[in-house]
């Protein structure tokens, strides 16, 4: 074996000697770098202590391995593996193993016998477990070969009996993850190894080791899961359930937490079977028990067993009603005496038609007797698991429990309406992440429900919290809100109206919010219209301030509610309309079309020639498009101006219909890049000596760079660009390059430089070809398209030649169609604070920091935490960016995003305040583009990630936000 | 049988507490309270039934201290300066800072004011302390070689905590007063799985199930806000510590939250020293304030200032905490008489108050005051009350007895009807026995302890290795030596013993005859047997020696004929007391007869 493997290392060595021999195949022609296993090899043989050779290995697995010769170092590092005396080396090795076996595209069924070998005499128990964990990865690796996952199994019932805990761990993680699956070859037999392994499994619910138990419980779970997966009957025996709920009762945390999940799986899978309640004669169904005793872990001793349990019972949809609406219920008593909730006494005051008239001592005074006998007080059942859950001291449970509220009364609406009381009441929380979830989650299940007006009352009150977060959430819980009463609107209206006098800012929101409680409502808005306009019937008020943010609120509110209600401009007077037309004008979001009486021309322009199901805009930019298109053999000075009408044309659009924007932009970025190449090529001086004409040279290599940026504009901050697109934009970069080369090749003198170049280029060229394969039958007569079949010309002659080829070709090349995707986004960015309209400067000591707030909402952009950066442009031409923490993100909705961050600046000292600039960028790495996510990525390890793939990854920043001006002042500081 | 017995001052009643615990030959005295309801000897409590004479040094091992309200410790400095103890005395970190302030502002109130004398001085006050031991929570002290407590966090007011007693394998837990709820400036009490002998439970709302505390504070919130924006004043008459700083810290987030401009004032003097210790122990206190105080400690208030007794004529709204809580004196009575004039003005009531104080009247709905001096005072202000409360429920006492697992309860501090009810209760849920003594009555409670033993490793591992797998949950049957010398208890394997006692091995072997019918001659009997013994015993080494004898492990069995009967054989088993158990089987086995052969 030993000899076996020297000879190979050896022909690794020497493979250069070979392929001189002439024995060329062709799998050795790829193998252009020295061989991984090689070096190791030599690395370890130098290796004089175990330190060092631990040194090699981890040096080692920091690089990644091809997959052809994985197996080639797999079999060194076992040769040394029973060579090294040293334990925590062979730990390393093991691990390694395990690594190897991962990459992809390698079968380690050749290594595991050897792997399983390895097991045999080692003594160890640490390196015992690595052991096992690479067996697991090798047996998930080869799931379907039913032998394999045999043998793996014998084996790890072999060494349950390990003294060790990690060792058994491990073999319970292999058996759960292999064992129960093995049926379908040969049912009978088969199935009696599952319920055997199960059976092992079970043992060792009751192991010494509380670890163990863990990953006994996990393990099964585990295996329940898969059994699921491939339904193949063989229900887990009742007696399963019944020692999951015994280890309920666990003294340790962890193993409670897993029996908790277990109970979960369980009853996910058999919701319907029947158990029998210990102590008594009655059988329920498996998932109601369950349930119950879930929530019962809702006031566990520890938190984490806590939120653990909480977090499951949202997803136990299949609970009967009357267990789920026991969870929010808690039998009040005083002294003995049965007592009435707050809740439920609210809801009596508002049902007998008075208001609450403040409280007298012993409004709450207990009522009737209670039978001592009946009152249950550590119950069995779901009692007031919520009730529990949503008091909790840690804010990790109560968010917990907030989360699976809201699931379980999306799927239940009669318990949504009870659940409303204890939702509201977590609107006073006192940690703002579980009242801003409790706010979500209301406006969630706010299909289902209809506020009262005492709980709109209390959700109103929390308008006027500081954080702008709270009450932007809650004007978008308003906005889905549904209000029984005219005079809760009113309520509403009022508080709304009080919130935009004392945060202003809020006024968009504020505004957006009243549409839609408008249009929700219009018949609870009628009654209260010429309250809300001032309005009297004799006599004339006085016309409001059209300014004044708080009557355009009023005016939103009504004017969604005229949509659908025709009677209401009847009682509008003349100014209102006359605002109605200024509005419908300057706020055309809000402010819905009406059908005003006399004012049919004005409210409906849309003129009926057009076919109503195709929208006008867009056929306008279709119709753009295609003359563009069309004209290919239009005269260089025609094409130009026809481009940029188009241009021109298209940006308009974009300015005017905010849906098409991004569409528009697009094609005009493109049809830009085109113009400046059409206008870079159409120079007059390209046939005049290389130094004469550095004015057109400027030019030239100005417009490449140009189209450079703007291509990587398109591709990166754009979201919905399908690989069509992205082609066009690569052939476009390409084009770019091309004319860069051309460009240096003119200026530059001697040909040195030009070598690298062309090589690059072609390199370039070339990774098109591999990457857009199935792409280019569609790019016919292109630049691309032309180059490739110069290809062979191209690669064997000299730059001066490659240069004039690329200069034809690149005049000869039509212009590609670019063909527009359904969606399309361009990402933006608002800066909200700093507003940059402060005089006041930002005063400081220099060298030290001071944090400014950065608050901003971006939309459309795809993976904001890896790509948006913060940059700060100091006077002095420094500049500063920023990675914002991922925390620093937060989703409202779908496509938007919202930044909250701390930037912290400093300086040396100035001597009067300047100005700093900041502003948002879109940071794009080429690697990470579309295009190249098709080339299969060989991840090896987690380091590798990291590295760049590819030399010719580009990374760099688009600036997608307006810079915002802030002044500030570093003081010296004082001695 | 070991015995545990109780003393406890504060059975069946709320006032003082006080309980002598006798836990395996040591005494130790839970909290040292005093009665607030009387002014004489009674309100201490009777420290010369403990000792009967003797020294209280001697007789007691070390006093533990919950917390720092005055019914659990108001009677300290009379107890070791006035009636003599020097031996250690435990209390938290926080309850040892506040608790001098107590003392010393309660000596003052009843020597100063009311002119009394045979009291405490503030000397002695100061000399108690020195006595104290400051202990960390889940921090074990050793008090002795053989008592050892731990601290657990309590909720209730800050430093409150539970504490456990064990004495070698007897242990007993006792919870003070405490809380099982959160409220905003302290956490829920947590006990770990202890499973002490008992369980010492303060049972002060043994009847009662509360409301979520979320309803309480919004209402208390909404009707301080409303009042605050009609311009109208709020008074809230509170006691120093404890719920004052809950509603504090309530009332200062919400201003930060609603961002209002309104001042809160706080009544100057003891507060502002106390509010001082909260600051230091944010450990002690909830998670939010924990987590927060990096940026801002939260008992740094913003819009809470100290008050002046000027403000009260200022107008506009604002809102005042003031002590006393009941109204019955001091400057909360001097506000209100002020604002009680105004429709506007409201006051809430955030506790219980005592009959005949005004507090009480103006609840129960008196609109006419009568002063002193025949002065009416007309109340036209809004009475409001709102309870919060800092013990645990009956939900919360039974939520604490299923965390620490106890195998028993006892109940103090409450009232006996009420008790009674969360007794049977107890009993009922959890099978365990519950008592519930009345004071100055002894309770014994009967445990049963397990003695540890030191095995040898060799040994352990030499007999887990026989068995299949270990099982945790299973008693486990083991062979070895038990020695016991010099007050400890050894098991060893018999092989160590013999040498360790320099004794000889004596075998003891077990001789048997057994008679078998049968015709046929010895060595097919003997064949016949062992064919048998096979058959049945398949988990042995059954083996036929060329002597002609069997032997099955280290069983020995020969057989000769019947010297008067030929048809008889006698078969002979001997066997060494190792294998009793094998032994005294086969012989059972072969007197049942040999199967008649089929073959």
């Amino acid at each position: 074996m030993a000899a076996h493997l020297k000879k190979r290392v050896y022909e690794e060595f020497t493979k250069v000697v070979q392929q001189q021999h002439e024995d060329v195949s062709a799998k050795k022609l790829r193998l252009t770098k020295p061989s991984k296993s090689a070096a190791l090899h030599v690395d370890l043989c130098k290796a004089t202590s175990p330190a060092d050779a631990l040194q090699y290995l981890l040096q080692f697995a920091r690089k990644p391995v091809e997959v052809e010769s994985v197996e080639g170092v797999v079999r060194i590092l076992l040769e040394h593996y029973y060579k090294e005396n040293d334990a925590s080396v062979r730990l390393k090795i093991a691990s390694l193993l395990g690594l190897l076996s991962k990459t992809a595209g390698f079968s380690p069924d050749c290594i595991m016998d050897d792997a399983i070998n390895t097991l045999q005499n080692e003594k160890s128990h640490q390196v015992l477990a690595q052991l096992l964990d690479t067996l697991l990865v090798i047996g998930t690796k080869l799931t379907e070969n039913p032998s394999v996952r045999m043998r793996l199994v014998e084996v790890a019932c072999k060494h349950l009996t390990d003294s060790s805990h990690g060792v058994r761990n491990k073999c319970l993680q292999l058996i759960g993850c292999l064992g129960p699956v093995e049926k379908g070859v040969a049912k009978e037999a088969e199935s009696q190894a599952a319920k055997d392994v199960q059976k092992i499994i079970g043992d060792h619910f009751n192991d010494q080791d509380p670890r163990v138990r863990t990953a006994a419980i996990k393990a099964m779970a585990s295996g329940a899961a898969t059994l699921q997966l491939h339904e193949r009957g063989l229900k887990l025996q009742q007696a399963i359930y019944s020692q999951a709920c015994k280890l309920l009762a666990d003294d340790y945390e962890q193993v409670r937490s897993a029996a908790v999940q277990l109970i979960w799986v369980l009853s996910q899978l058999y919701p319907e079977s029947i158990v029998p309640i210990p102590s008594s004669n009655e059988e329920i169904r498996l998932v109601d028990d369950a349930f119950g005793k879930i929530c019962h872990m809702v006031s566990d001793g520890s938190w984490v067993v806590r939120v653990q349990a909480a977090k499951l019972l949202g997803s136990m949809q299949q609970v009967s009603s009357h267990f789920l609406e026991q969870t929010l219920d808690k039998k009040l008593m005083s002294d003995l005496r049965r007592k009435r909730t707050a809740h439920e006494r609210a809801k009596e005051l508002y049902s007998s038609g008075e208001f609450s008239s403040g409280r007298k001592w012993g409004d709450d005074a207990p009522k009737e007797e209670i039978d001592t006998g009946a009152v249950n007080l550590i119950e069995s059942g779901a009692c007031g698991a919520f009730v529990h859950g949503l008091e909790d001291e840690m804010y990790e449970v109560r968010i917990a429990a907030v989360e699976a509220l809201c699931m379980l009364a999306q799927s239940s609406p009669s318990f949504a309406e009870k659940c409303l009381d204890f939702l509201v009441d977590m609107f006073n929380d006192e940690i703002e992440e579980v009242r801003l979830q409790s706010i979500h989650t209301m406006r969630k299940i706010s299909n289902n429900i209809t506020l009262r007006e005492d709980q709109l009352d209390t959700v109103l009150a929390v308008l006027e919290d500081s954080s702008r977060d709270i009450r932007e959430a809650l004007h978008e819980l308003l906005c889905c809100t549904n209000v029984s009463t005219k005079e809760g609107i009113h309520l509403a209206l009022v508080e709304l109206l009080k919130n935009l006098t004392k945060y202003p800012t809020d006024r968009e929101s504020i505004w957006k919010c009243l549409k839609f409680l408008g249009s929700r409502h219009p018949t609870l808005v009628l009654p209260l219209v010429p309250e809300l306009l001032s309005t009297h019937p004799f006599f004339d008020t006085p016309e409001p301030d059209m300014d004044d943010p708080a009557y355009i609120a009023v005016l939103v509110l009504i004017f969604n509610a005229a949509k659908s209600c025709p009677t209401m401009p009847a009682l509008f007077s003349d100014h209102t309309f006359r605002h109605y037309a200024y509005l419908r004008d300057s706020l055309s979001h809000l402010v819905p079309p009406l059908r005003l009486p006399g004012r049919k021309l004005l409210s409906s322009p849309v003129s009926p020639s057009i076919t109503p199901h195709e929208d006008p805009s867009q056929q306008f930019l279709h119709q753009s498009l295609e003359r563009v298109y069309n004209l290919q053999h239009l005269d260089p000075q025609g094409i130009q101006e026809l481009l940029e009408f188009t241009i021109r044309d298209l940006q308009r659009l974009g300015e005017l219909q905010s849906e098409l924007a991004g569409m528009a932009d697009f094609t005009a970025t493109y049809l830009q890049c085109q113009l400046l190449l059409i206008k870079a090529l159409q120079e007059k001086l390209w046939n005049v000596a290389a130094p004469l004409y550095l004015k057109q040279n400027a030019l030239a290599s100005a417009a490449a760079k140009q189209i450079l940026e703007e291509t990587y504009k398109m591709e990166f901050m754009y979201s919905g660009v399908e690989s069509r697109q992205v082609v066009i934009i690569h052939h476009m970069r390409l084009q770019a390059k091309a004319l860069q080369l051309i460009v240096t090749a003119r200026t530059t003198r001697g040909v040195e430089p030009l070598f690298g170049m062309c090589e690059k280029f072609l390199q370039e060229v070339d990774s098109f070809q591999r990457c857009f394969i199935s792409e280019l039958p569609h790019m016919q007569g292109s630049f691309v398209d032309k180059l490739l079949d110069l290809m062979p010309r191209l690669v064997t002659s000299k730059p001066s030649e490659v240069v004039k080829i690329l200069q034809t070709t690149l005049r000869q090349s039509t212009f590609l169609h670019l063909p527009l995707p359904e969606q399309l986004h361009r990402a933006t960015a608002n800066i909200i604070e700093p507003t940059g309209e402060s005089d006041n400067p930002l005063r400081f000591t220099s060298g030290l920091v001071v944090a400014l707030d950065v608050d901003a909402t971006l939309e459309h952009v795809q993976d904001p935490q890896g790509t948006v950066k913060v940059q700060v442009l100091y006077p002095d031409g420094q500049a500063q960016i920023i990675h914002p923490k991922p925390a620093d993100f937060r989703n409202p909705g779908p496509g938007r995003h919202r930044l909250i961050t701390q930037v912290y600046l400093s300086h040396t000292a100035w001597t009067e305040p300047c100005q700093i600039e900041v502003r948002l960028l879109l940071a794009y790495n080429s690697n990470r583009s579309k295009a190249s996510a098709k080339i299969p990525k060989s991840s090896w390890s987690e380091s590798l990630e990291a590295l760049p793939q590819s030399e010719n990854g580009i990374e760099g920043t688009i600036p997608f936000s307006k810079p915002v001006k802030v002044y500030i002042m570093p003081k010296p500081a004082r001695r | 049988l070991v015995c545990l017995r109780l003393h406890p001052g504060a059975g069946q009643d709320v006032g003082r507490s006080c309980i002598l615990v006798s836990i395996a030959g040591k005494n130790v005295m839970l909290d040292c309270g005093m009665h607030m309801g009387y002014n004489d000897d009674r309100r201490f409590p009777d420290f010369s039934y403990i000792t009967q004479n003797g020294r209280l040094t001697d007789f007691l091992d070390c006093v533990i201290i919950s917390h720092f309200h005055l019914d659990h410790c108001g009677a300290l400095p009379y107890f070791s300066e006035m009636v003599g103890y020097d031996g250690p005395i435990y209390m938290t970190h926080p309850t040892k800072a506040i608790c001098p302030i107590l003392l010393e502002d309660y000596r003052k109130i009843t020597v100063d004011k009311k002119g009394e004398t045979n009291f405490f001085t503030s000397q002695m006050i100061k000399d108690c302390m020195k006595k104290v031991v400051a202990v960390h929570l889940h921090q074990t002290v050793q008090v002795d070689e053989e008592l050892e407590i731990k601290a657990y966090y309590a909720g209730h007011v800050l430093g409150a905590a539970m504490f456990q007693i064990k004495v070698g394998c007897e242990s007993v837990a006792y919870t003070g007063d405490y809380n099982m709820t959160p409220d905003r400036h302290l956490g829920a009490a947590w006990i770990d799985k202890c499973r002490p002998d008992l369980l010492i439970s303060e049972s002060t709302y043994a009847t009662t199930i509360r409301d979520s505390k979320r309803c309480r504070e919004r209402d208390f919130l909404k009707k301080v806000h409303e009042t605050v924006e009609r311009g109208g004043k709020v008074l809230i008459p509170v006691f120093a510590l404890g719920r004052a700083q809950e509603l504090c810290i309530l009332l200062e987030t919400f201003w930060e939250r609603m961002n209002l401009k309104a001042p809160i004032y706080f009544s100057t003097g003891l507060t502002e020293k106390a509010n001082h210790y909260y600051k230091l122990f944010i450990t002690w206190t909830n998670q939010k304030i924990r987590k927060t105080f990096v940026q801002r400690n939260m008992f740094e208030f913003k819009h809470i200032k100290a008050f002046d007794r000027a403000f009260a004529d200022n107008p506009g709204p604002m809102v005042v905490f003031a002590t006393p809580g009941m109204l019955h004196a001091g400057q909360s009575l001097q506000i209100f008489r002020k604002w009680a004039g105004n429709e506007k003005n409201m006051v809430i009531m955030p506790g219980y108050c005592v009959q005949g104080t005004v507090g009480h009247k103006i609840l129960s709905g008196q609109r006419k005051l009568e002063m002193e001096g025949r002065q009416i005072l007309e109340v036209k202000m809004q009475v409001e009350y709102m309870s919060f409360s800092a013990h645990a429920d009956a939900k919360g006492i039974m939520q604490l007895i299923r965390q620490a697992e106890p195998r028993n309860v006892l109940l103090v501090h409450g009232e006996a009807k009420k008790m009674e009810f969360l007794k049977q209760k107890i009993e009922q849920e959890f099978h365990v026995s519950c008592y519930m003594p009345a004071n100055g009555e002894t309770a014994t409670i009967f445990t049963n302890p397990s003695i540890p033993v030191d095995i040898s490793l060799g040994l352990l591992k030499r007999e887990t290795a026989i068995g299949l797998l270990p099982d945790a949950k299973k008693p486990k049957l083991m062979h070895g030596t038990l020695i016991m010398k010099d007050n400890s208890f050894r098991l060893v394997s018999p092989e160590q013993a013999l040498k360790e006692l320099g004794l000889a091995e004596h075998q003891l072997r077990f001789t048997c005859r057994v008679h078998i019918q049968d015709p046929r001659k010895e060595h097919e009997t003997v064949l016949r047997v062992y064919n048998h013994l096979k058959g049945v015993l398949k988990d042995y080494s059954v083996q036929h020696l060329p002597d002609g004898s069997i032997t099955v492990e280290s069983i020995l069995i020969q057989a000769t004929a019947h010297s008067e009967d030929q048809g008889t054989k006698v078969l002979l088993v001997s066997w060494t007391y190792q294998d009793e158990e094998l032994g005294s089987y086969l012989t059972s086995l072969l007197k049942k007869g040999l199967p008649q052969s089929t073959a």
